[in-house]
């Protein structure tokens, strides 16, 4: 028996046992669905032709996708952005959201709700009293073509409140980093912040917001050279995710940031972890006598992560034990079955909450680091 | 196992990013070191006014007392640092296992550091020419011919980024403190410990603990410090200077490119200046800007070249604890790697010749470190790219110019020695704004008088001299 056996709870272990159960039916349909000739995309049926498999008969279960390759992100370079519709949502109004593109053609994925559907599952997660259903947001992150700026407009909409935004090119931001214009940088970041400022104290009776990291921390800084703070301009709750989030700078934020602990009245504050292609994971609750440890959890049976070996991205590894994040997208808008993050973690045992695998200390995988840049905004 | 931690205006702060410090040589941890990101940091700067306050509550003279004895301790004392206590002994094995110098190149350093802490009056004296500090604390002052004279603090703190392993280069921020200036230091990832034992004899010295900032961290953090302080140092490559130059905020420190230059009426005599020339490119294994890169003369190059070859191409790696040891680690193999490419790269041209071919591999690979054994080149001509290169190791390239073109073609030299007696070569050395530090006579470049400014004078960039006017006001008349 494994030590990861003996860690799991019996009850936490049914429920796991019954989530799994839940993600193999899932796999099933949307395996169907996307390689049926009536409702798959045109990418995945010409796709089919390549695989020495039939997915409509040999996938049985989640564990099976493995059949599959790794799903590679350079496929969604170019166009044309219809060969990624399914034909069974054919005609229904589509978005395009896009990462990467600072120089040269940017991945774009198509999106009918799926954004929506994701972020109403968030808002489930969401305790009312930091985030009071009919409070008005803030969206600090990145604006243009980003699946992020719409999402939390609607996440806002659908609490019963409106989204304020700010401009923010994030790929104008890469540039002058890569460019060493740090004077420009900083100024690009003062013009950011001075935007989220004026919307804060101008009346809007704004409660909660979305903020990246960086852009948290220097919200925060500018409210207090203005005397005042996060806490005095009214803001409850903060949602914070879109670069790397470390518990040092979780705990600097609860000690520094956010007034204290929120049970000592601080604004509540929670890390996700998501992209363009998976979504939105969600943190467990966070606290000091834990470490600031984050762990997230991926929205299964819409969104599976894994953690797996350096050596076999086939092999999942055992729990609390190091390796890359292996995402899968199973929805009927997208369907991924298998893609390698650019990010590392330790693989988080199931809990009540989330029945299924977690990642916790997400960060750059180490054979990649050197040439990321990380946490541009 | 020893632990530094960071330090908050004296305080120590827990971090929750503990890395490992491991040995050049073995890959065996032999450190933790704790960082901090740029939120802190730059929360902190914005208490910076308080470390200049608590450093303006001694005099000038008082803290040119206590720099003084932290010399003393920071050259001879077991002292706090981190969790534990530090002898002498540790902290050059320490330096030495990660950085890569040997450890007697280390306890150069320390007394290095320790020199110029132990002589600070002397520096300031001749910095400020003669300037009564009092002014500096006060703001204003009169010098004695009867008119207000005005220097205004620019700055509550100087920042610096240090350098990842260059243990020389700390003589540069030493000054700040008994000019009542604190201190918010970025310490390297290799090199932790010369900043760390240095506050730890200021502050056993008497100087407040809250007019020191220890921020280790990655770039957000040395960011941080650039932005949130009105004046730092870095030290960086040549794209690093190249990309502050011109910000007044900013020191920025890289490459020295320095040189020897020698006079067509002495360069027959070359072999009377063989010992300067070996000194100054094998001393602290190359590694420092003031190392000598380059080597002009209009004849007899090759002889030189050939001379220098036969004095350090036969230097050979030993271990860092023999006190014959000339050459450090490259603790970054891959460093060691790429620069051998390049100098590679720079024989393959028409003209450049390697003197050191003769004296076996140069790339020696270990486990996990690298070395590179020291090079002489010759190039026939300063139009050969050898001929504006500096690299991480004893590396030379001896440069065949007519002597009136010389101050022409250099380009940017730290420290200029200049050998010759003609007036006129004299004259035109002293007016070549290209060079910064200039040596008549034969002078090693690594020598340097630390009673004149290096690279600016720190006064001028800590202080702005200022007009400061003052009329009585006139008495109101009362009701």
């Amino acid at each position: 028996m494994s030590a990861a056996q003996t860690s799991i709870p019996e009850d936490v272990a049914k429920s796991a046992s019954e989530a799994r159960d839940r993600l193999n039916e899932h796999t099933l349909k949307i395996v169907h669905w996307h390689f049926s000739e009536e409702t798959g995309s045109p990418f995945w049926l010409e796709k089919k032709a390549e695989l020495g498999f039939d997915p409509l008969t040999d996938i049985k279960s989640f564990d099976d996708l493995k059949k599959f390759p790794n799903f590679e992100d350079e496929w969604l370079r170019g166009g044309p952005i219809q060969r990624w519709v399914p034909k069974g949502h054919a005609g229904k109004p589509v978005y395009v959201f896009e990462t990467g593109g600072t120089t040269g053609v940017p991945k774009s994925r198509m999106v009918i709700e799926d954004h929506w559907k994701d972020y109403e599952l968030f808002s489930d997660t969401l305790p009312d009293e930091h985030f009071p259903p009919g409070s008005n947001w803030l969206m600090l992150g990145p604006s243009g073509p980003r699946r992020l700026r719409l999402a939390v407009e609607h996440l806002a909409q659908h609490r019963g409140g409106i989204c304020f935004c700010i401009d923010l090119d994030p790929r104008w931001v890469v540039k002058l980093i890569k460019k060493g214009w740090m004077e420009h940088l900083e100024e690009y970041k003062k013009h950011c912040i001075d935007q989220a400022v004026t919307v804060l104290t101008a009346g809007h009776d704004i409660k909660c917001m979305f903020a990246t990291p960086k852009l948290l921390e220097s919200l925060g800084e500018a409210l207090e050279d203005r005397g005042t703070s996060l806490q005095e301009v009214g803001i409850k709750g903060i949602f914070s995710g879109g670069t790397e989030f470390t518990p040092q700078w979780t705990r600097f934020c609860v000690e520094e940031l956010l007034g204290g602990p929120v049970e000592e009245g601080g604004v509540y504050m929670t890390p996700t972890y998501g992209n363009t292609l998976m979504g939105l994971a969600c943190s467990k609750p966070i606290s000091a006598a834990d470490g600031y440890k984050i762990s997230y959890y991926a929205p299964q049976p819409r969104a599976v992560t894994e953690v797996v070996s350096f050596d076999d991205y086939n092999q999942v590894v055992g729990f609390g034990e190091t390796g890359r994040v292996k995402l899968y997208t199973l929805t009927d808008e997208f369907f991924v079955p298998g893609f390698m993050e650019r990010d590392e973690g330790e693989r988080e045992a199931p809990f009540d909450m989330y029945p299924w695998d977690g990642v916790s200390g997400v960060r750059p995988f180490h054979e990649l680091a050197s040439a990321t840049t990380v946490g541009v905004y | 196992m020893i632990t530094l931690q960071p330090l908050r205006w004296g305080k120590p702060y827990e971090s929750m990013e503990i890395k490992d410090v491991v040995h050049f040589d073995t890959g065996e941890p032999i450190a933790k070191f704790g960082s901090v990101g740029g939120g802190i940091v730059a929360r902190d700067m914005k208490q910076a006014h308080k470390a200049r306050a608590a450093l303006l509550k001694h005099s000038t003279a008082d803290l040119i007392a206590m720099s003084k004895k932290a010399a003393e301790l920071f050259e001879h004392a077991e002292l706090p640092v981190g969790d534990s206590m530090q002898s002498v002994d540790q902290f050059v094995h320490q330096q030495s296992a990660s950085t890569g110098l040997p450890e007697h190149m280390c306890r150069s350093n320390l007394k290095k550091n320790s020199f110029v802490l132990s002589h600070i009056d002397e520096i300031l004296d001749c910095l400020t020419r003669g300037l009564d500090l009092d002014i500096l604390s006060r703001g204003y002052g009169e010098e004695g011919r009867g008119v207000i004279v005005s220097y205004q603090a620019q700055t509550p703190v100087l920042g610096a980024i240090l350098p990842n392993n260059s243990p020389g280069v700390h003589t540069l921020w030493l000054p700040a403190i008994p000019l009542q200036i604190g201190l918010a230091l970025k310490p390297g990832s290799q090199e932790p410990w010369t900043p760390y034992r240095m506050v730890s004899a200021f502050i056993q010295a008497g100087v407040p603990a809250e007019a020191f900032g220890l921020y280790p961290g990655g770039h957000d953090a040395g960011g941080a410090i650039m932005t949130k302080t009105p004046r730092s140092m870095i030290f960086g490559s040549a794209e690093t200077v190249a990309q502050h130059a011109g910000n007044p905020r900013v020191q920025a420190h890289g490459p020295g490119w320095s040189k020897i230059l020698i006079g067509d009426d002495v360069v027959d005599d070359w072999e009377l200046y063989l010992d300067v020339m070996v000194e100054s490119v094998l001393s602290n294994s190359g590694r420092s800007c003031i190392n000598c890169s380059g080597i002009w003369a209009s004849r007899h190059t090759r002889e030189i070249a050939q001379a220098i070859a036969e004095r350090i191409g036969p230097v050979d790696v030993l271990p860092p604890t023999d006190d014959q040891a000339q050459l450090a680690a490259f603790t970054v193999p891959a460093m060691a790697t790429g620069t051998y490419a390049m100098v590679q790269q720079d024989l393959a041209e028409s003209g450049v010749t390697d003197m050191t071919a003769d004296y076996g591999d140069k790339l020696i690979e270990r486990e996990h470190c690298a070395y590179l054994r020291p090079m002489v080149v010759h190039a026939d001509s300063p139009d050969r790219g050898v001929a504006m290169k500096e690299y991480m190791f004893p590396f030379v390239s001896v440069v065949e110019c007519p002597q009136a073109e010389m101050l022409r073609r250099i380009g940017p030299t730290l420290v200029g020695t200049v050998l010759t007696r003609d007036p006129e070569l004299v004259a035109a050395a002293g007016a070549c704004v290209e060079i910064d530090r200039v040596n008549f006579g034969p002078i090693p470049t690594n020598r340097l008088n630390w009673l004149q400014p290096h690279e600016g004078n720190i006064i001028d960039f800590l202080f702005r001299s200022r007009a400061y006017q003052v009329a009585d006001l006139p008495v109101a008349a009362t009701a």
